[in-house]
């Protein structure tokens, strides 16, 4: 096995990056993991509810972290602006989420715990996240479900009138609350109505097609945002004493992806630019079991919810030459039901990351199934035939019928009667902005959570606790922190004329009118996907030295052609979805180097992040915790002339420690 | 395929509108309706015209953010959303008239984007339980009936598109409504405030500018998410006993 040392040595000495000071959370109470967040609540100071009518904070995101935490405050008597791109705060991506959200409730009795869910989930999370944000996220879950069914969340329920649960991702406890495979649209509803009963109450002003393109910093504090009215075009500065970042997760940096076409990385990104450090920008989640890619002009990519790889088999043909036959015609002894193969003991129910990498290594060596894309067949079957027949085609039709039904919508195929074709599509990042305890990130005033901030799910996500952690955050945590900082408020008011102000503004303007003056030959989505295709290619399933450090050459080179060749129609004044798109697309293709870098940096293998280098003998993922028991945070470079020139980033290491939880490598042969 | 579009293009809320025509060719029977239209302005964007503007973001039928008038139906020919249309539902050579949702209470902002937004302030008439943060009772403390529990699921299905008002003759918004009454009338939770959220909700409906409700029932066949028509008896129950009372 090769060392580690001269590989973090070797992305300093290509001139990539540099090593700064490194850093820690200083929130967190000393004391026993169980009373830390008791400990905190009761040390961070509070506001008079007199005085908080007088505090404004402003709010980007409507999702699940951004809609609680609008509603909260706003019922607490804060003075909210909240922001979202959609034309309602009810349509975030968060809407989308299908099997449903973790809890330690322990209703069924079956052995689990606040310790367990804490547990499960740093273990899951492949031993990359803060134990202490992790203990509190568990600590905190039973009450997001006794508000939201005080909401009136229809969440499933038993003939006898209480709630059912279900068991999800591997997990042994059946923790998982579910509303049918729609949980976070009922999640989200609950939430936006809070919030719609707080903007009739007149605490929260919600901003819909408004977008955030900068933010305001004055004296070290964040300050306001600078957003975009997209149906006017108006250029927009919003003041207040603090400002929190709800905005998401960044996934579209591969293009094709399963999350909503408008989740981007911009309101981040222009933190980061402004000193927010971003933390483990690589740490992706590449679900297994998602509709392959159909065609060139694919927009985006479909989830099957994972729960079929519990009754479907997964295979593809031994040989690559059966590859375009009918699937059915291929006799039981031509097939490779190669996870079934590698790992006995678990075959299908492998989890997530494991899955995805296997079915990535059987098309690389030609033996995908479905049709070509470029040169590769990229799909595995994944057949309900032994299922059908041992279990019934009315069971199985009562289990997955509606995920049968989604399938035949999207391809036209009928899949009790032909096997599905599943591929990996991206799906979560679990990097994000750097938060200490309190969610803040590192300009003071800078409140990040949900999927946005890094903070509770290490290298690799469980099911059902992405939900679980955005309302944890907004709900109970950060109404809860932000007011320890909100208690040195109100701050001075800015004026329209402040230089930090005047600065943010004028470089929203100058930004816009750059985009459209450009006018050269390729669209916007031409660059997207260019982008998509290299960061999928070197930084996706399996990520090598060699691959990164050609896509971060293909990076610049395509940045550099962006800014000088890209065609953006229309005007400043008015709905500009090319526009918007741009200046998404611009800050992608920052973050996308960044999260090369990142990957270079990690020589080790560890969750969603398979580094080649860095493998056992039988070829399966390798960590090295004895160099990299730490959260990757990255400051910004700085701006180096022209627009998308970037210095190099500064790298800070926040080690992390495992009082209440021992090390162990995963294994699931 | 070849098809040919009848698009309704219209630069700003103040300016008058008009179908122009384009072409599209090679256009794959497995490609989304939203994906045919990216397609076409990919084309407009490379011969200088300004793209269609149109509404999308989770493209899983989920989120309600598409919405089109797709040859006279809401939503195309299928009983589902825009956004999961599949161009399988179409044949070579066809034409396709596509126009925005069309209602007082939803102006055109640009093109095929129309203004949602008396739709929130339905719900902030009266749309929620009023319930702050931290004042819930564990969550088995009031067990609900499981038919209760579904059918006030099956209500909340509704994903706030509009197509029940841009399909009903009078632009009436009483499946999206009813919709919201009968999820929260079916609960517990819902009891305090059942008969001032009603009255709240409906002044508000009807001073968006949405129409009465006359019994067409094109709303509910519209409906993407199969939101039955009894939402609105349940509606006009509540309603009669909130100002009997
Ligand atoms: C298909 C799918 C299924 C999933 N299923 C599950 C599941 O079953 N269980 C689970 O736990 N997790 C699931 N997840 C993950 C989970 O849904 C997300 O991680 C989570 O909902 C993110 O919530 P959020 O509030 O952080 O952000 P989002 O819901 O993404 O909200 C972001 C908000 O920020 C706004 N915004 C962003 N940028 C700007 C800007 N610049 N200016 C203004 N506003 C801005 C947007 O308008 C939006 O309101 C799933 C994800 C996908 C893609
Ligand atoms: S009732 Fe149906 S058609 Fe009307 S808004 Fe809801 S989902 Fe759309
Ligand atoms: S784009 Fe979300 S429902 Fe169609």
């Amino acid at each position: 096995m090769t060392t580690t040392n001269d590989t973090v040595n070797a992305g300093i000495a290509h001139g990539l990056y540099t090593e700064g000071e490194g850093l820690a959370d200083t929130k967190a109470p000393e004391g026993p993991i169980a009373g830390k967040w008791t400990q905190r609540q009761f040390d961070a100071a509070l506001v008079n509810p007199a005085n908080r009518r007088k505090l404004d904070v402003i709010i980007v995101g409507t999702g699940l972290a951004g809609g609680s935490a609008a509603a909260t405050l706003g019922e607490a008597g804060y003075n909210v602006k909240v922001f979202c791109f959609q034309d309602t705060p009810r349509r975030a991506h968060s809407i989308a989420a299908q099997g449903g959200i973790n809890a330690a409730k322990n209703y069924k009795e079956d052995g689990d715990s606040v310790h367990r869910l804490f547990y499960d989930t740093v273990k899951g999370g492949d031993y990359r996240s803060r134990e202490t944000n992790v203990y509190r996220l568990a600590e905190v879950s039973a009450n997001i479900i006794d508000q939201c069914v005080a909401q009136g969340v229809p969440f499933a329920r038993e003939y006898g009138g209480l709630l059912d649960n279900r068991s999800f991702g591997g997990v042994q406890v059946s923790r998982t609350f579910y509303a049918r495979g729609q949980t976070g649209q009922q999640l989200l509803i609950g939430a936006y109505q809070a919030l719609e009963r707080q903007v009739a109450a007149g605490t929260v002003q919600q901003f819909t097609r408004h977008e955030m393109l900068e933010l305001v910093v004055s004296d070290g504090r964040a300050r306001g945002i600078v957003a975009r009215d997209l149906v006017t075009g108006d250029i927009e500065t919003h003041t207040a004493d603090a400002v929190v970042l709800a905005s998401g997760g960044y996934g579209n940096v591969f293009f094709l992806s399963t999350n909503a076409m408008g989740s981007n990385v911009t309101a981040s990104w222009r933190a980061h630019r402004k000193g927010a450090y971003m933390a483990n920008p690589c740490y992706t989640q590449i679900h297994p079991t998602c509709i392959p890619v159909s065609g060139e002009h694919q927009s985006k990519l479909t989830l099957m919810s994972e729960s079929l790889r519990n009754d479907g088999r997964i295979w593809v043909p031994k040989d690559r030459d059966d590859c375009d036959k009918d699937p059915r015609q291929i006799p039981e002894e031509d097939r490779d039901y190669y996870l079934e193969r590698i790992y006995p003991s678990f075959g299908n129910l492998v989890p997530r990351d494991i899955a995805s990498r296997q079915a990535k290594n059987v098309c690389d060596e030609g033996r995908g199934v479905g049709p070509l894309v470029g040169d590769f067949r990229r799909g595995v079957y994944l057949d309900f035939t032994d299922a059908i027949s041992r279990m019934g085609r009315a069971a199985v039709e009562a289990k997955y019928g509606n995920l049968f039904d989604m399938y035949e919508r999207i391809t036209g195929e009928n899949p009790y009667e032909m096997p599905m074709r599943i591929y990996p599509a991206v799906h979560y990042v679990m990097g994000g902005l750097w938060v200490d305890y309190d969610l803040q990130s590192t300009i003071p005033g800078l409140f990040v959570t949900g999927e946005a901030n890094f903070s509770d799910h290490g290298a690799n996500r469980l099911g059902a606790s992405a939900l679980m952690q955005g309302l944890a955050d907004g709900y109970f945590v950060l109404p809860n922190t932000i007011r320890d900082y909100l208690a040195k408020g109100p701050f001075e008011p800015l004026q329209p004329d402040d230089p930090a102000v005047a600065d943010a503004q004028r470089s929203v303007e100058e930004r816009t009118e750059r985009l459209l003056a450009i006018n050269g030959e390729r669209s916007v989505d031409s660059f997207h996907r260019e982008l998509g295709n290299i960061m999928w290619e070197y930084c996706g399933m399996e990520r090598s030295e060699e691959g990164l450090l050609k896509a971060i050459d293909l990076i610049r080179g395509l940045r550099e052609e962006f800014w000088r060749n890209v065609r953006v129609l229309g005007a400043a004044d008015t709905l500009n979805q090319s526009l918007e798109k741009a200046g998404r697309v611009a800050d992608f293709l920052e973050l996308g180097e960044l999260m090369c870098i990142d990957a270079l940096h990690r020589r080790e293998s560890c969750g969603g992040h398979f580094r080649a280098e860095s493998q056992t003998e039988d070829g399966e993922a390798l960590r090295h915790d004895d160099e990299f028991l730490y959260v990757a945070a990255w400051e910004f470079g700085g701006d180096e002339g022209e627009p998308g020139e970037v210095g190099q980033p500064v790298l800070h290491k926040e080690d992390l420690v495992y009082e209440a939880i021992e090390l162990k490598q995963r294994s699931y042969k | 395929m070849n098809l040919t579009l009848k698009i309704w293009r219209q630069a700003g809320p103040r300016h008058r509108g008009e179908l122009k025509t384009y072409k599209v060719s090679d256009i794959s029977p497995d490609m989304s309706f939203l994906e045919m239209l990216d397609v076409l302005n990919e084309q407009l964007n490379a011969a200088g015209e300004e793209p269609v503007a149109f509404d999308s973001d989770c493209r899983e039928g989920i989120c309600g953010m598409c919405g089109l008038m797709i040859s006279g139906h809401a939503h195309g020919p299928e009983k589902t959303t825009t956004c999961q249309l599949h161009m399988r539902s179409f044949s070579d050579g066809d034409v396709i008239t596509v126009e925005p949702w069309r209602a007082d209470a939803f102006p055109v902002i640009k093109d095929l984007v129309v203004d949602r937004g008396s739709f929130d302030r339905i719900i902030q008439a009266g749309g929620y339980v009023s319930v702050n943060t931290g004042a819930a009772p564990d969550a088995h403390a009031t067990p609900v009936p499981k038919a209760n529990a579904d059918r006030a699921f099956v209500a909340a299905e509704c994903i706030g598109c509009g197509a029940c008002v841009a399909a009903c003759p009078n632009a009436s918004a009483m499946l999206f409504m009813g919709a919201k009454v009968t999820h929260l009338s079916e609960l517990p939770q819902g009891q305090p405030e059942r008969m001032a959220r009603v009255v709240s909700m409906v002044e508000q409906h009807d001073e968006e500018g949405f129409g009465g409700c006359t019994n067409v029932g094109a709303c509910s066949q519209a409906c993407p998410k199969g939101i039955p028509q009894d939402v609105i008896s349940t509606l006009n129950k509540d309603l009669r006993s909130a100002l009997r009372a």
